[in-house]
């Protein structure tokens, strides 16, 4: 099952920005569940893009203004929500932020027969 | 007499054939109305047929026939089809009704538990999802239980198995390193659902008042299939004593009766001596846990003959036990007052100032309530009516309001 890992923090968050992840996409690169992923500028380096009546609308800034934002996401592929639980509850910001597993909306599964 | 077997049946076997169905099809809706079917089927052949030597096997075969038919019709691959046809039984003990034994896979209600209790489920999905699969309600009679619209009720039920499936939460056991955090999590649904039960007004409201016995019924299948957690016994135990004195709680017209003036020859003496049975034998492995303490709580009040010969001070000593493992405020409230019977009302109050000038039960409606007691216990009347009078406008029922207002004339007499 593919999850993407959404890492969120707040402001206070931005001092972890260049922390790394203490080994963390090591260990389940090794492993074989992490499928990708990347830190995140700031949400103040935004662009939040809308078409409407086929006008391009741009605004500055994230698409929310909530106090927790995106800083950071990964793409995990592994057995189930625990094992997606467990690999959340290793990575470094969630002793910080919080992390949300999202399970990917695929397709119905081929049919083998 | 068909019609009371197959209640019967319904009540002891519809957690096994769902949660044995969604085993094999993985599709918790399609388990819920094939075991619905199933039911269907025993209604119209028990009368002819005569009742199966195992009503619960031949449920389970039945459902699974409508299964594959199911599948069948709705043209699903065909590995999935010989999945389900396959269903593969254990071979169980010899038994001559030549039904293959559905019991000898003795845990797919265990695996049912877990994962409607998973804790990324919402509390009160859980709770929803326990009560339709486990006990069978019907989605009326959950949200009749829960006061909402059956619609919102429905809903509900609707999204938690939609996380199920598409987050992907397992159907299982969880391995033993993550029992440790997953176990309470069930304990606490089952408990929740017998205090949905058991604080409902008398008879006001049946489908209310049955959860508490949908609850017991859980907790000792939970029981049987976990025998080494002491705290499913001790939650089995809490359960049952809270229920033998159930019957002297309440006056005729639904009065609250507390404890010291409840007519002790209406406690149910075999489930105190049952419950007290199984608590010994939790409490044996030293193992403790708050589910066992507090029925040993329960326990002290539930031997005591007469209230006088209530063992506070052993109850003030569990309550210290308690808070050191769960330090919740209402546990501190609790304690306070059983120091307070222990050592006279002065002690207690001086706990009970002190949470209270803490802020940390300002929204607890038994706050006001436990102050007033200790009061009046006091000697200092006035205080107390003032007290009482604050408790009056939060009590959450019409009970607990009559017996705060009885205690205000017997004082200001």
């Amino acid at each position: 099952v593919k999850y993407l890992l959404l890492i969120c923090g707040d402001e206070s968050a931005a001092v972890h920005a260049n922390d790394g992840c203490e080994g963390w996409s090591e260990e389940m690169t090794s492993r074989g569940v992490l499928e990708g992923g990347a830190g995140l500028a700031p949400p103040s380096d935004a662009t939040a893009v809308r078409v409407r009546d086929h006008q391009v609308l741009l605004t500055d800034g994230p698409f929310a203004e909530t106090k927790e934002q995106v800083g950071g996401f990964c793409m995990i592929d592994c057995e189930d929500l625990d094992e997606a639980i467990e690999i959340a509850s290793k990575h470094p910001a969630a002793r910080y932020g919080t992390i949300e597993i999202r399970p990917l909306l695929l397709g119905p599964p081929p049919d083998l027969s | 007499v068909i019609e009371e077997a197959v209640a019967a049946a319904f009540r002891d076997e519809w957690g096994q054939v769902v949660a044995t169905l969604i085993r094999v099809t993985g599709d918790w809706d399609l388990a819920e109305e094939c075991a619905q079917d199933a039911f269907a089927t025993a209604l119209e052949r028990w009368p002819r047929d005569g009742i199966p030597d195992r009503p619960g096997a031949w449920l389970t075969t039945t459902a699974r026939h409508r299964a594959i038919d199911r599948l069948r019709r709705e043209a699903v691959g065909a590995t999935k089809l010989k999945e389900v046809a396959a269903m593969t039984y254990e071979p169980g003990p010899a038994d001559d009704s030549g039904v293959p034994d559905d019991d000898a896979v003795p845990d797919d209600r265990l695996r049912l538990m877990f994962t409607c209790c998973h804790p990324a489920l919402a509390p009160e999905a859980r709770v929803a999802l326990t009560l339709r699969t486990l006990a069978g309600l019907t989605t009326a009679e959950i949200a009749s239980a829960f006061l909402v619209s059956e619609q919102t009720m429905a809903r509900r039920l609707g999204r938690a198995k939609q996380k199920i499936r598409n987050a992907a939460i397992p159907y299982r056991v969880p391995p033993a390193h993550l029992l440790p955090e997953r176990t309470p999590a069930v304990l606490a649904v089952l408990y929740l659902l017998f205090n949905e039960g058991y604080s409902a007004s008398a008879g006001a409201d049946l489908v209310r008042r049955n959860l508490s016995a949908e609850a017991i019924r859980l907790a000792r299948v939970l029981a049987t299939l976990m025998p080494d957690e002491p705290e499913a016994f001790g939650l089995l135990a809490l359960m049952l004593l809270h229920e033998a004195r159930s019957d002297g709680r309440l006056t005729t017209s639904g009065e609250l009766v507390p404890l010291e003036e409840q007519d002790r020859s209406r406690w149910d003496r075999v489930r105190i001596a049952e419950a007290e049975a199984l608590l010994e034998g939790a409490l044996r492995r030293r193992e403790p846990g708050p589910y066992q303490i507090q029925a040993a709580i329960a326990a002290c009040h539930a031997v005591a003959e007469r209230a006088g010969d209530t063992d506070w001070a052993q109850i003030a000593g569990l309550y210290d036990q308690l808070y050191r493992i769960a330090p919740t405020p209402v546990v501190a409230l609790n304690r306070a007052v059983a120091i307070g019977m222990a050592e006279g009302p002065e002690a207690g109050l001086l706990l009970v100032e002190d949470l209270a000038a803490s802020g940390a039960l300002a929204d607890y409606h038994l706050l006001a309530a436990t102050r007033a007691d200790l009061l009046r216990r006091a000697g200092r009347h006035s205080e107390a009516v003032t007290a009482y009078r604050e408790a009056l406008g939060q009590a959450g029922t019409d009970g607990e309001r009559s017996f705060l207002e009885r205690r205000i004339r017997e004082i200001s007499a």
